[in-house]
C-alpha cells in the first residue's frame, strides 16, 4: 500500500463520521485540559494574583511560571516569586506525573536551601489563594465521571456544558463546566458542595490569542481568571502577562541547579 | 572579618566576564529590598544568669536589613547587610550576613564571598550540614534564617547530566555562636577560671576547610554524598592546669565528615534518611577527654500533609560515639558521663489558616537518652503583604543540667516580633 492510499483511507473514515455528532464528554474534557494546561511544548508567563476578601482587603503574589511538557502527560514547572517581600526569590520546582505523586522542591533563599516537599494534598490552597494545587496543574481525567448535559451560549461563546462527578470523595460533589466549542478553554466552572450548593465559581474573564512559534501558531490563552469562594465572598483574581509559547526551554531550567541559580534570562521582571 | 569578604569580593569582580554564556550576557537592574525587624524575647523563669546584662530580657532589638541584587555580563551580585540596635547592650552592630559575586561559565557556577550554605535533609538536626550555626539567635527566638551563619570562601558547582558536584573552600574559620553567658544560663563548668581565651585555627592555606557534595536524582530518589575536612564548630576546652587552672582555652579540634542522604516520595509524603561519620582527627583513639570522640550520626524523617494546609513531620535522630570505652576510662573524675548513644525524636506540626495568613507551628524534640526536651510553639500572622507579626516560646528542660537542651532549662522564654518588608 502506498502512502496516498493510506491517507485516503483515513480521510474516508473521517468523512464517514457524522459531522454534526458532538464528541463525547470525556473527549471534550480531555481536549479542554490540553487547551488549558498543555498548550505549546513550553510556556512562560508572569502571573499576578490578587487575593481579595469579601471586605475588599487585598494581598498580592507575583511570580514567573515556566512550564515544559514531557512525554505521556508529564510536565515540569518552575515557579519564581517576585512578590511579596517575605517570599521574594523563593522558587518551586514541580515534576508532575499523571499517575503518581508529583516530585516537588522548594528553594528557600534566606538559607540557600533546596528542600523536597511532600506532594501536597491536591485540594490544598495554592500559595494561599482560592485556587487549589489541582486547579493550577489539572486533575486526572479519570478521577471524575463526565457527562455532556447540553450545549448553550455563554455570552458570545458556544459552549458544551459538562457535568463532572468525582469517583472518590473530593472537595466538590459536582462540577459544571462551560467549555468553549471554538477554543476548548473553560469559560466558567461551578463547583457544588455536598449540599448541592454552589461553593466555588471559576470564570475566564479574558482570553487572548497568543501567536508564537515557527508556524506562527495561535494559542488562545486565558489571561484573566477569577476563582471565587461563593460562601465566604473571598476571591482570587489572576492576570497572566508576557505569555509566550515555544521558547525552547531546556531541561536545565527544571533542575536543582536552576533552583539555586535561577535562569535570569527567563525570570527577569 | 570584613576585610576578608572585601578581598574575596574584589577577587570575584576582577573575573573575566567575557566567558559568560551568551544568553546571560544581559545585565539585570540593581534591585534593593529589605525589611525592618523589631524583636523582643523575655525569660519566663525569672532565673537571671549571674552578671547578666538584660535582666529578664534575652533579646530587645531593631534590625534593618538591606538586600542588594543585580547582575552584569554574566556575573550576579548579592549583598545582604544588616544594622541592628541592641537595646539591652545599648549598641549598634553592623553585620554582613551574605555577600557574594556569582559567575556562570558553562556547566560551572562559581560563588565568591560570604556564603550561606545549607546541606542535608533534617529539620533542625544537622549531620552533613557542617556549616556554622548561631544557637543564640535560635534560642532567643530570632527568625529561623538566623540559625545559619555565612562562611567566607568560594563555592564551585558543576552540573552535568550524570551528577551535580558542589565544592566549597573556606579559608577563614567561623565557629558556632553559642548562647552568651550574659544572656543565657548554660553548662560551662570553667566559668570561674580567671583567664578565658579562644584559639581559632589560623587562616593558613593548609587550614582551609573543604566540603564537597555530589547530588543526583535517580529513580525517584534525591541522592547526595558528602565529605568535609575542617574543624568542630562547637568549642572544646583546654585548661593550662587541671587542678588549679588559671586559663581556659576554647579551641576547635580537627574534624572530617563523610555522609549521605536520601529523599523520596512515599505514601503521599516525603521520606528523608541521612547518615554521617564524624572523624575526630585530633583524637582518633578517643583517649583525650577534651576532644569529642568520633561518632556516627543518623536521621530518619517522614513528613506528610494530613489534611489540606496541615502538615506533620516526624524525625528520629541519633549520635553514636565511637571508642566509648576509651571515652569512659579517660573521663576526669566528676565530669558528667554521656551515654554511648544520644537519641532524639521530634515532631513538627504546621497549620495554615485563613488563606495562609495565619501559620501555627509546634516543634517538639525529646531525647530519651539525655532525658531532655525542647518545645517551640509559634504563631505568625501576615497583617498585610508587607507587615507580619510573630509570637512564640522556647521551653527547654531535662533531668541533667549538662545535656544539650537540659542546660538551658533556666532560659524558657517568650518572644514577639514584627517585620515590615520593603
Amino acid at each position: 500500500m502506498n502512502r496516498t492510499w493510506i491517507a485516503a483511507c483515513f480521510l474516508a473514515a473521517a468523512a464517514a463520521r457524522p459531522v454534526s455528532a458532538a464528541p463525547n464528554a470525556a473527549e471534550i474534557v480531555e481536549r479542554s485540559q490540553q487547551a488549558f494546561y498543555y498548550p505549546g511544548g513550553d510556556m512562560r508567563a508572569r502571573i499576578s494574583m490578587d487575593l481579595i476578601t469579601s471586605g475588599g482587603q487585598k494581598r498580592s503574589r507575583v511570580l514567573t511560571m515556566l512550564r515544559k511538557n514531557g512525554r505521556g502527560g508529564e510536565q515540569k514547572y518552575f515557579l519564581f516569586f517576585h512578590e511579596p517581600g517575605d517570599v521574594r526569590r523563593t522558587a518551586f520546582l514541580v515534576w508532575k506525573y499523571p499517575e503518581r505523586d508529583d516530585d516537588r522542591w522548594i528553594f528557600i533563599p534566606a538559607i540557600n536551601a533546596v528542600r523536597r516537599i511532600a506532594a501536597s494534598d491536591s485540594r490544598s490552597s495554592f500559595v494561599g489563594s482560592d485556587f487549589s494545587y489541582e486547579d493550577v496543574s489539572g486533575r486526572d481525567l479519570g478521577a471524575d465521571v463526565h457527562s455532556l448535559l447540553r450545549e448553550e451560549k455563554l455570552g458570545d461563546a458556544d459552549c458544551y456544558v459538562i457535568e463532572s462527578k468525582p469517583k472518590e470523595p473530593a472537595d466538590y460533589t459536582r462540577k459544571l463546566s462551560w467549555v468553549d466549542k471554538a477554543t476548548f478553554l473553560p469559560r466558567k466552572e461551578e463547583y457544588y458542595d455536598a449540599q448541592n450548593q454552589l461553593a466555588r465559581l471559576f470564570t475566564a474573564d479574558a482570553i487572548a490569542d497568543v501567536v508564537q512559534g515557527e508556524g506562527r501558531k495561535t494559542y488562545p490563552t486565558v489571561v484573566r481568571r477569577t476563582m471565587k469562594n461563593v460562601k465566604s465572598g473571598h476571591r482570587t483574581e489572576v492576570r497572566f502577562a508576557g505569555v509566550a509559547y515555544e521558547l525552547g526551554l531546556g531541561e536545565d531550567v527544571f533542575t536543582e541547579r536552576a533552583l539555586q541559580s535561577p535562569p535570569a534570562r527567563w525570570i527577569q521582571q | 572579618m570584613k576585610w576578608q569578604v572585601a578581598v574575596l569580593l574584589a577577587l570575584a569582580t576582577s573575573l573575566p566576564g567575557g566567558a559568560a554564556r551568551a544568553e546571560e550576557a544581559s545585565s539585570t537592574a540593581l534591585s534593593l529590598h529589605g525589611f525592618l525587624l523589631a524583636e523582643t524575647a523575655a525569660r519566663t523563669t525569672g532565673q537571671r544568669p549571674p552578671g547578666g546584662d538584660g535582666g529578664d530580657f534575652v533579646l530587645a532589638e531593631e534590625r534593618l536589613r538591606l538586600e542588594l541584587t543585580g547582575g552584569a555580563g554574566g556575573a550576579q551580585l548579592l549583598v545582604k547587610g544588616e544594622a541592628a540596635h541592641d537595646a539591652i547592650g545599648k549598641e549598634v552592630a553592623v553585620d554582613l550576613r551574605e555577600a557574594y559575586v556569582a559567575h556562570a561559565i558553562g556547566p560551572a557556577d562559581l560563588r565568591l564571598g560570604r556564603l550561606i550554605v545549607t546541606w542535608g535533609v533534617g529539620d533542625l538536626f544537622f549531620i552533613n550540614d557542617v556549616f556554622p550555626k548561631d544557637w543564640e539567635s535560635f534560642f532567643s527566638g530570632r527568625p529561623l534564617e538566623y540559625l545559619k551563619v555565612g562562611v567566607d570562601g568560594v563555592q564551585v558547582r558543576f552540573s552535568t547530566p550524570v551528577v551535580d558536584a558542589e565544592l566549597l573552600a573556606i579559608p577563614f574559620f567561623t565557629p558556632d555562636t553559642l548562647p552568651s553567658a550574659s544572656r543565657f544560663s548554660s553548662f560551662f563548668p570553667y566559668a570561674g577560671v580567671p583567664g578565658q581565651r579562644e584559639e581559632l585555627p589560623p587562616a593558613r592555606f593548609s587550614n582551609t576547610e573543604l566540603a564537597a557534595r555530589l547530588y543526583r536524582h535517580v529513580a525517584g530518589f534525591d541522592v547526595s554524598l558528602y565529605a568535609s575536612r575542617g574543624y568542630w564548630r562547637m568549642p572544646s576546652i583546654r585548661l593550662d592546669d587541671p587542678v588549679a587552672p588559671s586559663t581556659a582555652t576554647r579551641f576547635y579540634p580537627e574534624l572530617s565528615t563523610y555522609g549521605a542522604s536520601l529523599q523520596r516520595n512515599l505514601l503521599a509524603g516525603t521520606l528523608s534518611v541521612e547518615a554521617g561519620y564524624y572523624d575526630s582527627r585530633s583524637d582518633r583513639r578517643g583517649t583525650d577527654p577534651t576532644i569529642p570522640n568520633s561518632q556516627w550520626r543518623f536521621l530518619a524523617g517522614y513528613q506528610r500533609e494530613l489534611r489540606p494546609d496541615f502538615t506533620a513531620g516526624l524525625q528520629v535522630y541519633g549520635e553514636l560515639m565511637s571508642s566509648y570505652g576509651a571515652y569512659r576510662s579517660s573521663l576526669p573524675p566528676g565530669a558528667p558521663l554521656q551515654d554511648e548513644l544520644r537519641g532524639v525524636i521530634s515532631l513538627r506540626l504546621t497549620r495554615l489558616l485563613d488563606y495562609q495568613a495565619w501559620r501555627l507551628s509546634l516543634f517538639v524534640a525529646y531525647s530519651p537518652t539525655d532525658e531532655d526536651y525542647f518545645v517551640q510553639p509559634e504563631v505568625a500572622y501576615k497583617v498585610t503583604d508587607a507587615l507580619s507579626v510573630r509570637a512564640g516560646a522556647n521551653v527547654l528542660g531535662g533531668r541533667h543540667d549538662w545535656t544539650f537542651f537540659g542546660q538551658f532549662a533556666r532560659n524558657d522564654d517568650v518572644f514577639l516580633a514584627g517585620r515590615l518588608d520593603f
